[in-house]
């Protein structure tokens, strides 16, 4: 298989990751097009450490780090927005800007 | 083109439109159903890609566990349904469109520039004893960092969490 094959589609789940966390506004969202991308991140991981053929398997034990570090960061990030609509009756990202000024 | 290309072809494109549907859906419940199949569709590319073992892993953690945290926190926030309310306004998206387009457009043609003749030689699945190995013997420092990081989320996760 081409190795572009794997990295074409990493970068193009990357580049929607990228439109998502900037096009919307509801924080839930967010978080899902952060997800997308670190799962782009984790098929380049993947896919250099099929073609390279290592010997340590380098690339699927990071790849392993890298979901657990995002179910850390979907945990934390859930718990500050459910925070954030409790005391502000909003999750839309726009509107809070308490460290703004 | 042989069978494996063929298949990782079609999780491609099942994927890269389910990803698509994500960012761009007008309900949000839909938009989390849409990445159970992304993410379902990378795991059969990692399958493709000679890693079993990241590949189950990425079912049952990303699948089973975060997406139904997302599915909690949508609840829980009492998501509201539609366009005007979930993206921002039409100048802001086209601006991210632009940014994420010329993002793919960058990133392919340099992929294509520098590994546009490199394959992916045929080779057996890593076994998951290979993968404890390594991740046990020369990454064991790294784990426990990794599992220190969790017991910190979980900690942090509860105390940001409950009411008092």
């Amino acid at each position: 298989m081409p190795l572009l094959y794997p990295l074409v589609f990493a970068a193009f789940l990357f580049s929607a990751g990228v439109y998502g966390v900037l096009a919307r506004r509801n924080a839930v969202m967010v978080l899902m097009s952060i997800e997308l991308m670190l799962n782009a991140v984790n098929v380049n991981l993947v896919a250099f450490n099929a073609y390279l053929r290592d010997q340590l398997v380098s690339g699927q034990v990071f790849a392993l780090f890298v979901i657990a570090v995002a179910a850390a960061e979907v945990g934390i990030g859930l718990a500050i927005v459910l925070l954030i609509f409790r005391n502000r009756e909003t999750v839309n990202i726009d509107e809070v800007d308490l460290l703004r000024w | 083109m042989n069978g494996q290309e063929i298949a990782f072809l079609i999780l491609a494109v099942i994927g890269g439109l389910a990803g698509l549907l994500v960012v761009t859906s007008r309900n949000v419940v839909h938009a989390a159903l849409f990445l159970v199949v992304a993410l379902s569709s990378i795991a059969g590319v990692f399958l493709l890609l000679a890693a079993p073992f990241v590949a189950f892993v990425q079912v049952i953690i990303y699948v089973g566990a975060i997406v139904v945290l997302i599915l909690f926190g949508i609840m829980l926030t009492r998501a509201p349904v539609g366009r005007r309310v979930l993206d921002n306004t039409l100048r802001a998206r086209v601006g991210a469109f632009v940014i994420g387009a010329g993002m793919f457009v960058m990133l392919t043609v340099f992929l294509a520039g520098a590994f546009g003749d490199k394959r992916i030689a045929n080779q057996a699945a890593t076994s998951t004893a290979a993968l404890g190995d390594s991740l046990f013997r020369n990454y064991v420092l790294p784990f426990e960092a990794v599992s220190v990081l969790l017991l910190a989320a979980l900690i942090g996760a509860i105390v940001l969490a409950r009411r008092d």
